[in-house]
């Protein structure tokens, strides 16, 4: 495991990495203090997106952030989270996170987060799939909020108790994805203010922003899509401070995946986190 | 739920979505469910168009769009890492019966794979051009090559250097012939270089640890060997000489 200087994530504003940026972010100050890179996008044997990582790992904590593990699938896939313990040792980075969802089932790999319904029995199976990951990659892992499109019958919790009670049961902080929290308030017509008080704020290790796509379902009630590839949401940017008002500061990411803007727009949304977070710190 | 019925509704569109997924109202919820659908299709959708960009530019994106969803169905990923989704493409290609009046796109699709797993391939350290210059040729003929990992070779009926030439990088129109490719990646940037007559058969002997003067009685006397070692060293493909 090679040492790092950057045990922890600075309680600042953080980028999603592009490699379309990496020659704007070495060439001089830059107005982010960490980056978060999607752990499968660098699980190849080697080439340029390694040696970058290894350059950027230098110079930045990391955030390395999962996207195919699939903790809330049926079955934890041992050979992935082998992969990913290569990795994690590798780079050592300042935090490891993860989704609350499925993708893969059979063995084929579907790409998207599918949601899960909030049970008792669900509490089990994505516990003991957390005990594993913190086992094998042998640290804390962050569960991140899902953005939620439709709800479930058998639902028998809210998300935030269920959250509360994976936690619990195994120590694991969490991801806050302010973003996520208005899309679902949105679609499942809850108000998105009760949820973050509700929320276990001294649980939470990091906050994601991103944007999102507006859209109606065949009833004309608004469906918002987590999409990633706009600025934050005004509405979304009231609620981060709403957060970071009773959180205090959070290490906060800028994500924005999809029409990946040049650096100067990625990290002015950056530098509007970083004014929310600033009395705090 | 469960998850069986779900991840079949997936992918299938005439498959009717599973039970017990509602809106806020309670309702059924089939157009939140296709948030789903469409997520998995256009997300691996774009995963194909951007690792088989002169298979778009030869079909046009809106027909390279529907057959990425045909073959998405047929061949969803068994890898959770995208940077190599699509090793079925080419074949899928083969047996595609709208695109069989083109037959070289089977062949320009393992190209473009090729130059994906050529980008991801372990680094290596190349044996100096100086070192190579200096070893005796009896040394030469009696060793065998260790190759870099990012060493690809293409075989093909089809000018298949050319089109990918003439779609992705402003070439001329290709000319009807076959053509053997080779992929080198002498730092992090894989490029596809035309191989000339022999060469193919030589760089093969040496994939399967043939010995250099194995190789060169298999590739025989039309061998341009000068343009071949030229080429190879200049591409940083000889990672090591062995006895």
């Amino acid at each position: 495991m090679r040492d790092t200087r950057f045990p922890t994530l600075p309680h600042g504003p953080g980028v999603g990495y592009k490699p379309q940026h990496f020659a704007a972010i070495l060439a001089g100050a830059v107005p982010v203090e960490w980056l978060e890179i999607h752990a499968e996008n660098y699980m190849g044997d080697g080439g340029r997106p390694l040696a970058q990582l290894r350059i950027l790992a230098e110079r930045f904590p990391i955030s390395l952030h999962g996207v195919g593990l699939s903790i809330g699938g049926e079955v934890l896939d041992e050979s992935h989270l082998a992969r990913l313990k290569t990795l994690c040792d590798w780079l050592n980075p300042a935090s490891f996170s993860e989704h609350l969802a499925w993708s893969t089932h059979d063995g084929a790999y579907f790409n998207d987060l599918l949601p899960l319904p909030y049970t008792v029995a669900t509490v089990a199976r994505v516990s003991n799939h957390i005990d594993r990951v913190q086992q094998v990659l042998d640290r804390q892992m962050l569960l991140e909020n899902p953005s939620s499109y439709l709800a479930f019958a058998e639902a028998e919790m809210s998300e935030v108790e269920f959250l509360r009670q994976v936690a619990a049961r195994t120590g694991c902080g969490l991801l806050l994805d302010v973003n996520n929290v208005f899309v679902s308030a949105i679609n499942l017509a809850f108000e998105p203010l009760d949820y973050i008080d509700a929320f276990p704020l001294d649980l939470v290790g990091e906050i994601h922003l991103g944007g999102h796509d507006a859209d109606r379902d065949e009833t004309g009630a608004a469906l918002l899509i987590d999409s990633h590839g706009h600025p934050v949401a005004d509405p979304v940017w009231s609620l981060y401070a709403a957060t970071i008002a009773r959180s205090g500061p959070k290490p906060t990411l800028i994500e924005w995946d999809n029409d990946v803007p040049d650096w100067p727009a990625l990290t002015a949304e950056a530098a509007r986190a970083a004014a929310i977070l600033a009395p705090g710190r | 739920m469960n998850q069986s019925e779900f991840a079949a509704a997936l992918l299938d569109p005439n498959c009717p979505q599973p039970a017990g997924l509602i809106t806020p109202d309670g309702g059924p919820a089939p157009k939140r469910f296709a948030v789903y659908r469409n997520n998995v299709a256009v997300s691996l959708t774009e995963v194909l168009r951007a690792a088989f960009p002169a298979i778009e530019r030869l079909v046009g994106a809106a027909f390279f769009a529907a057959m990425a969803g045909e073959f998405l169905r047929r061949h969803p990923p068994r890898s959770r890492i995208m940077m190599l989704y699509g090793d079925e493409f080419a074949g899928f290609l083969s047996g595609f019966a709208p695109v069989a009046a083109y037959p070289y796109l089977p062949d320009v699709a393992r190209l473009e794979q090729a130059m994906r797993e050529s980008y991801h391939a372990a680094d290596n350290i190349a044996v100096p051009p100086a070192i190579l210059a200096a070893t005796p040729e009896a040394t030469w003929l009696s060793s065998r090559l260790t190759l870099a990992p990012a060493l690809r070779l293409i075989s093909s009926p089809w000018p298949i250097h050319a089109i990918w030439q003439a779609n992705l990088d402003d070439g001329p129109d290709p000319v009807m012939r076959a053509e053997d490719v080779l992929i080198l990646r002498p730092e992090f940037d894989p490029r596809p270089h035309l191989l000339p007559k022999g060469a193919a058969l030589l760089i093969s002997a040496l994939q399967n640890r043939a010995t250099v003067a194995e190789a060169l009685s298999q590739a025989g006397p039309n061998l341009d060997l000068s343009a071949t070692l030229t080429l190879l060293m200049g591409g940083g493909a000889i990672t090591g000489l062995h006895k």
